[in-house]
């Protein structure tokens, strides 16, 4: 106790300014362009400190199509490859197949990824690419302004289901996760949500798991993170997690979908 | 150097699909080319392949080859009806004709083309040259016009059998010399 | 001079490829050009390289632009309508500055159109290649042996000025055969580095983006007018074409690939008749070799344009004779190969006098519906 009333010496002057949280490396100091209370920001960072972690910024590669996360090329700090609409697991695996020693990334949406993406989506994932792919589902296209997914719930209103999805004629929702996860060239399929510092963390060691399984060469993996966008969905960024936890999490419900290390009893 | 020969040498040849016709010719140009000329090949392609006919454009020069697509044959090639019946008035007056009697069948009307009927895949079968009935009728093409020579045949034999299958080098050589020796049938002849 | 081989036009583009140094390929099976994917299928395994059936065009062409981006020698190949599906990719790989190259070995359109031989590409690969403002180098070769010498060439030019690069055949040239000399392999390792690949910094460099998005109008207008100002250089530098026998030439035919080898017979043909015939061959169709056109014109009296299409390429040669000749045009659609004769009627009409063009041509030469 009497220590604290003593004047502060240098020594003790540094242990104080010690750094506790900072920008992770693998992110560059450019500012995002997501809407404040977006999940983006979070799942950016657990990449980028996944990255960081594992020490292979130099050696990583990251994809980012068209939707959202479109600028992530000036976000993260290792080299970046911004691709078409959809085509994020054609261009990952361009890219994989000559740097196989490399890190692949892809980054994607809903509507990117079980859109108009799906045939590279679930070819990619069948071909077993050696990649990692982050999926944000938020139910929503956020960069148009938020228009129906593929992934928009029955009854959601959109702006192209301004009556509220209607399953007559627009179908069902896709659960990427159960779909994938019947594929043998999958090593790793989870979906998880970073609601809370608990959920974060479980979300941090699924993506860590995915660079993982990449780097030992063991397939395919995707980490399907459920998300919000507030500004689309008209929710003030607690009430859309609340919104997503009473509407999103029953339809896809969290855990673990395949895990190819885990089936065999290794973990 | 064959130089008796009339250049430029359109032939066309034309059978089932499986009968070899494509093969025989590869085994005529890499012949011409081996001979020094300018050559081309060119099959037909696509669906008319499965189980149809095929046939194949093969052109031997001592000039630039334009169109590789013979229209106008100088040597026509048959193995079955159907495109004997395709391609039979397409040949150049004076041009020459070599069909297999054995699935031909038929004799031809024209007046004004050098016609050779050889039962080949007959004698192929009991020849124990089963398949090489297409390879026959190259032989006898060679004993007809002399476009190039049994030697040169024997490097395009080499060059043209998959290296896996050395063994129907010597079963392909010998269909040319058998073919050039077979007489034309007299069932024709009146 | 390395010994002659008998292959066919697409074997022989993959075996130029593969000793230009391409190491991956990204296909998808389409007649008439399967025989250079199966060619590729068979020898990238053996050379160390990737071979890669995709989904689909539109995946394949993706895993080129990855491939690209990450500094390989890449090729894809495939036919007209799989050419089409191609064109999103191909706009993204000119947007970002990516060399490949892309063969299109042509059919019938449009449509599922037909399977044989055909020129009714010529405007996609040289006006639309994709959606956007830019354009891909496109080498249009007429024998086997200039499709194996132009895919090294096509490489080299994507790297230099950092372009794609189209190989634009046909089904003819795709499927015949004739003796051609291979290229000698390139040394892979002396070719130049590419300092803007994204294959990982290492640590030693600032992140490298590859990327065709640029939401502030200035950026994107910069980044064009550069591209653009590259194409200028293009244009003034890297333009082929074969003249042949246009030194008197009265009629100067204009044709490519396989509707050149056709026109040179009839060229031959109509000498003998007496008629100054001539014939210039594109081999470059973007760049248009307007300079060998230009040379051309004041010795020539008429031009005649033929190609296995309704008019495409013929549109560059009126821009390039700009109006000081008359520009008559004679042309098959897929599949209807025209005879050496054929031509040389449409020759022996020009030569007369007469402005053809197509309508009058077809109701008058075959009466009408063929």
């Amino acid at each position: 106790m009497s220590a604290r009333t003593e004047s502060p010496s240098n020594e003790m002057a540094e242990q104080r300014s010690k750094i506790l949280f900072e920008r992770p490396q693998a992110l560059t100091d450019a500012i995002t362009n997501y809407c404040p209370g977006c999940s983006h920001g979070i799942v950016q960072r657990l990449v980028a400190e996944v990255i960081d972690e594992l020490g292979i910024e130099g050696k990583t590669i990251g994809v980012c199509p068209v939707g959202c996360s479109v600028m992530a090329y000036d976000f993260y700090a290792c080299d970046m490859v911004q691709a078409a609409h959809g085509r994020a697991p054609a261009v990952a695996t361009g890219l994989k197949r000559v740097l196989p020693e490399g890190v692949v990334f892809a980054y994607q949406g809903d509507g990117d990824l079980a859109s108009i993406g799906m045939a590279e989506t679930i070819h990619a994932a069948t071909r077993g690419e050696k990649i990692s792919v982050i999926f944000i589902n938020n139910a929503i296209y956020g960069m148009t302004g938020g228009q129906m997914a593929p992934t928009s719930l029955p009854g959601q209103v959109t702006q192209t289901s301004p009556y509220g999805r209607d399953t007559e004629t627009a179908g069902y929702p896709i659960r990427v996760c159960e779909l994938l996860s019947t594929l043998d060239g999958v090593a790793l399929a989870q979906r998880v949500t970073v609601d809370s510092p608990k959920n974060v963390r479980l979300a941090k060691k699924a993506i860590r798991k995915a660079f993982e399984y990449q780097i030992e060469g063991l397939g395919y993996s995707i980490i399907e993170v459920v998300s919000t966008c507030p500004t689309n969905w008209g929710f003030s960024p607690m009430d859309a997690f609340e919104w997503m936890r009473d509407n999103m999490l029953p339809y896809y419900p969290l855990g673990v979908y395949r895990d190819i290390k885990a089936a065999k009893g290794e973990q | 150097m064959v130089d008796h020969v009339k250049m430029p040498l359109n032939i066309m040849l034309a059978g089932f699909g499986g009968q070899g016709i494509l093969f025989a010719g590869k085994l005529i140009a890499y012949a011409g080319m081996i001979d020094g000329h300018e050559i081309s090949w060119l099959p037909s392609y696509g669906p008319e392949m499965r189980g149809g006919t095929a046939n194949c454009s093969v052109s031997i020069s001592d000039e630039a080859i334009g169109s590789p697509l013979v229209t106008e044959p100088d040597v026509f090639i048959a193995m079955n009806l159907p495109s004997y019946e395709r391609f039979i008035d397409t040949v150049r007056p004076g041009g020459v004709v070599i069909v297999d009697e054995t699935m031909v069948g038929a004799c031809t009307l024209r007046s004004d083309v050098d016609y050779h009927p050889i039962p080949a895949t007959e004698i192929a079968e009991n020849s124990g040259l089963k398949g090489l009935a297409n390879v026959l009728l190259v032989g006898k093409m060679l004993a007809v016009t002399g476009f190039s020579t049994e030697a040169t045949l024997s490097v395009a034999i080499e060059k043209s059998v998959s290296a896996k299958r050395l063994d129907l080098v010597e079963l392909n050589r010998k269909a040319i010399a058998l073919g050039a020796d077979i007489p034309d049938s007299d069932a024709c002849r009146a | 001079m390395a010994e002659k081989v008998l292959m066919k036009g697409n074997e022989a583009l993959a075996e130029a490829a593969l000793r230009a140094g391409c190491r991956y390929f990204f296909g998808y099976p389409i007649t008439p050009q399967t025989e250079l994917a199966a060619y590729m299928a068979k020898r990238m395994p053996k050379v160390g390289g990737i071979y890669l059936q995709a989904e689909s065009e539109v995946a394949a062409i993706n895993m080129v632009y990855g491939a690209s981006a990450a500094g390989a020698r890449v090729m894809t190949s495939s036919s007209s309508p799989g050419v089409s599906l191609k064109g999103e990719g191909i706009s993204y790989m000119i947007g970002a500055d990516l060399p490949a190259v892309i063969i299109n070995v042509q059919r019938g359109g449009p449509g599922l159109g037909g399977i044989q031989p055909s020129q009714a590409d010529y405007w996609m690969a040289t006006r639309a290649p994709g959606h956007g403002d830019g354009h891909v180098v496109v080498f249009a070769p007429s024998t086997v042996q200039e499709m194996s010498d132009l895919v090294a060439s096509a490489f080299d030019l994507g790297d230099k000025y950092r372009v794609p690069v189209m190989i634009l055949a046909d089904g003819m040239l795709g499927q015949m055969m004739e003796p051609v000399a291979l290229p000698e392999p390139t040394d892979v390792q002396s070719l130049p580095e590419k300092a803007w690949a994204t294959n990982g910094h290492g640590g030693k460099r600032p992140h490298n983006i590859v990327n065709s998005l640029y939401l502030v109008a200035q950026q994107l207008e910069d980044t064009v007018v550069e591209r653009s100002l590259r194409y200028s250089r293009i244009k003034e530098e890297e333009q082929i074409a074969e003249a042949y026998l246009t030194e008197d030439a009265e009629i100067v035919l204009v044709a490519y690939g396989a509707a050149a080898r056709i026109s040179r017979s009839a060229v031959a043909k109509a000498r003998e008749m007496g008629i100054k015939a001539g014939l210039i061959r594109p081999i470059t169709l973007w760049p248009f070799p307007v300079n060998t056109i230009d040379t051309i014109v004041p010795v020539a009296k008429a031009f005649l344009t033929v190609e296995l299409s309704m008019g495409q390429m013929v549109e560059d040669v009126r821009l390039a004779v700009n109006g000081r000749r008359p520009v008559s045009f004679f042309g098959h659609t897929g599949g209807i190969i025209p005879t050496p004769d054929e031509v040389l009627t449409a020759i022996q009409r020009v030569a007369s006098g007469e402005q053809l063009d197509l309508v009058p041509y077809q109701s008058k030469l075959t009466g009408g519906a063929r």
